[in-house]
């Protein structure tokens, strides 16, 4: 079954592939810059970060000795953050979004979220890019060792594209999931430490960390990049196997519901 | 080979009593279902063999959409099964995932690729796309500044570009304007010539009875009649008219043809005859000689306002000719039940040889489907000789003359002569 799937999406490659680029373009079309723009954003968004955050307010990283310290701090878990985030948001509206699309053609439903993912993806691996041309030019490049973050992100992904996946096909349902992700979002945001350091929580709060999936991956880039640290792997283990099983729950759901979704919508 | 094979088809759709029941259904262990079924189609079943065109009527809300749906794949059947053999293409809604910023061309890709094309395949059918669409320039314009039939021109061409094995179409072909509905309907005939097998929705009598082998009737979500295309629309032109109390009923004529007879009953046709000249009853008809058509009516309850009308229609049921009391002023007011009307039409048989029949509807107003008493498929069958006038071929004669001018060939002749 899983194997149809493959195949199916397979065969629409194109249409995903064309999916990716048509939304990607479409956000820039008609405007002088054009895509000139994709970079200016997120340029924009790494100096206030690093420049405003450590030069100007003197915020400093404990236990860091370096006047970008915070900036580059702020930058890997914010970066990371917003793909996350985004694959999320967009995931639970992308079965609404295109109720028209689904009621009316015969297609691999699954082709939705995937573009969705690539999409999310593309955006990252733009800002991420810069940040790390950012980092290069500013000597603060931390070496081999930023080849420890793939397989952190590839974690990251899975989890949230199933659980993008699982808030999608239930909003269909119940339209309050819709409204309580952006929520959960702001919350789960402020509860995991991306602009402040873990060590500035009292000792109580600290430890429902623990119970934070989001946690030990993000303080995985922030090793990477604040310190040149490779990832401590066994912290990742419960969180890629969350994520897989997530995955398989998604798509069963997925599978289960399709049909009454189009009846829903 | 292509052909659909439906059999026991049914949808439901869930309905659940509060936003909340499904929530508990869902969540709750070994619930009892908390929703109830409601059936939108039930018991369908039938074949559309190879290259055979199928035409699907009924009212709204009759379930023609979703049972297209289902065969396209789109909605799930709750009910049932459905087979389909060869490659399928579907009309249902054009223009679906156009983008208004990209240009028609970049949306055409994109169309195509939907339907599950490849980009190298679209760029060797793009130039027989553009061709088909005739947008000229705006082809590389953005499609927000179509017009709408533009739109549809090039939705309608990508969806067409290649011939399917099955060819699903829905009322979706009624837009555009007429040159673009003939161009388009002669695609659907080529590709039907060339053994694709079509299904068709549509409550265009002219579109199912002129391109159809077999037409099926959907009431209230079930199979109410499947027959010859003319028998079922007549049929269904008779339901229409029936949302009120009475009967319908179908009887077999000596010719093999089916008589479809409907009506409140308050007046009937008694007796209908076509006369000749000298007032016989005739039923071979010379071209272009006067005839009158003689219909006795008999009034069974007191009605107020008494329409008569007759269409002739020819061996394919398309409307020869057709005219009403209504329009032309000459309604009856305040009849009595036990009364008895004669109406003579007059005409002269201007019409082509082959068979004819006459269909009569006895109604309140100009259209029979307010107030219907009575509603009367081949109340009379007539055949047009042609004997006298010279052997042209169509349903009118138009008695066009004939004037011949060859100025070169006089001056050649003259020419002619003064050399002699």
């Amino acid at each position: 079954m899983s194997m149809a799937i493959l195949s199916s999406l397979w065969h629409y490659r194109g249409f995903v592939l064309g999916s990716v680029q048509r939304e990607f373009q479409s956000r820039y079309r008609n405007s002088l810059l054009g895509a000139l723009w994709t970079i200016i954003n997120p340029l924009a968004m790494i100096i206030v970060y690093t420049v405003i955050f450590s030069r100007l307010m003197q915020a400093r990283l404990p236990g860091v000795d370096n006047d970008l310290g915070y900036g580059i701090y702020l930058c890997a878990g914010l970066l990371t953050w917003g793909l996350f985030a985004e694959i999320l948001g967009r995931g639970q509206a992308v079965f609404l979004e295109h109720a028209n699309l689904l009621k009316k053609l015969s297609f691999p439903r699954i082709c939705l979220p995937l573009v969705v993912v690539l999409n999310a993806l593309l955006n990252f691996a733009i800002i991420f890019g810069l940040f790390l041309g950012f980092l290069i030019v500013t000597g603060n490049f931390p070496g081999w060792v930023v080849l420890g973050m793939l397989p952190v992100l590839l974690v990251q992904v899975v989890f949230a594209v199933g659980l993008g996946i699982i808030l999608g096909v239930l909003n269909v349902f119940f339209r309050d999931v819709g409204q309580m992700t952006g929520i959960v979002l702001q919350f789960w945001f402020w509860f995991t430490p991306i602009i402040y350091p873990p060590t500035i929580l009292p000792e109580g709060i600290a430890e429902l960390l623990r119970w934070n999936p989001m946690v030990p991956l993000i303080q995985a880039y922030q090793g990477i990049f604040v310190n040149a640290a490779w990832p401590q792997w066994q912290s990742l283990w419960p969180m890629a196997v969350i994520s897989v099983l997530l995955c398989v729950f998604a798509l069963s759901l997925f599978r289960k519901r399709a049909g009454e979704m189009v009846d829903e919508l | 080979m292509s052909r659909i094979i439906v059999s026991e088809l049914g949808k439901a759709y869930r309905q659940y009593p509060t936003r909340w029941s499904r929530l508990a259904e869902w969540l709750l262990p070994g619930a009892r279902p908390r929703h109830q079924l409601h059936w939108v189609l039930k018991d369908v079943s039938f074949q559309v063999s190879p290259g055979e065109a199928l035409g699907i009527i009924g009212v709204n809300g009759a379930g023609k959409s979703t049972l297209l749906k289902m065969i396209t794949g789109t909605t799930q059947p709750t009910a049932g099964s459905i087979r389909l053999e060869g490659k399928v293409a579907a009309l249902l809604e054009l223009g679906m995932g156009f983008h208004p910023e990209f240009t028609g061309r970049q949306n055409a890709i994109m169309a195509g690729q939907l339907l599950g094309m490849s980009v190298d395949e679209l760029h060797d059918l793009m130039p027989a796309i553009e061709g088909f669409a005739e947008i000229g320039e705006y082809m590389d314009q953005p499609v927000r500044t179509y017009s709408s039939g533009m739109q549809m021109r090039l939705a309608f061409s990508v969806a067409t570009c290649r011939r399917p094995d099955i060819l699903i179409v829905d009322e979706a072909l009624s837009v555009g304007d007429a040159y673009f509905q003939h161009k388009s309907f002669d695609r659907i005939r080529e590709f039907r010539k060339a053994g694709t097998t079509l299904l068709i929705v549509s409550h265009d009598r002219q579109a199912i009875q002129s391109i159809c082998d077999r037409a099926l009737l959907l009431d209230r979500g079930r199979v109410a009649l499947e027959g010859a295309p003319e028998e079922v629309m007549d049929f269904f032109s008779a339901m229409i008219a029936e949302r009120e109390q009475s009967t319908i009923r179908q009887e077999r004529l000596p010719n093999n043809r089916i008589r479809t007879i409907s009506g409140t009953g308050e007046a009937s046709i008694a007796e209908a005859a076509l006369l000749n000249d000298q007032g016989k009853p005739i039923d071979v008809v010379e071209t272009g000689t006067p005839v009158t058509l003689r219909i006795t009516v008999d009034i069974h309850a007191d009605i107020e306002r008494l329409v008569l009308g007759f269409m002739i229609k020819d061996r394919m049921g398309q409307a020869i000719y057709g005219i009403n009391t209504h329009r032309i002023n000459r309604p009856l007011e305040n009849l009595r039940a036990g009364e008895q009307v004669v109406y003579s039409y007059r005409f002269n048989a201007d019409l082509g040889k082959g068979n004819y029949s006459v269909a009569l509807s006895l109604s309140r107003l100009d259209s029979h489907l307010d107030k219907n008493y009575e509603w009367r498929d081949f109340a009379l069958i007539f055949h047009v000789i042609n004997t006298r006038k010279p052997d042209f071929v169509g349903c009118a004669s138009l008695d066009a003359q004939l004037e011949i001018e060859r100025p070169q060939l006089v001056q050649g002749a003259a020419a002619d002569a003064l050399s002699r």
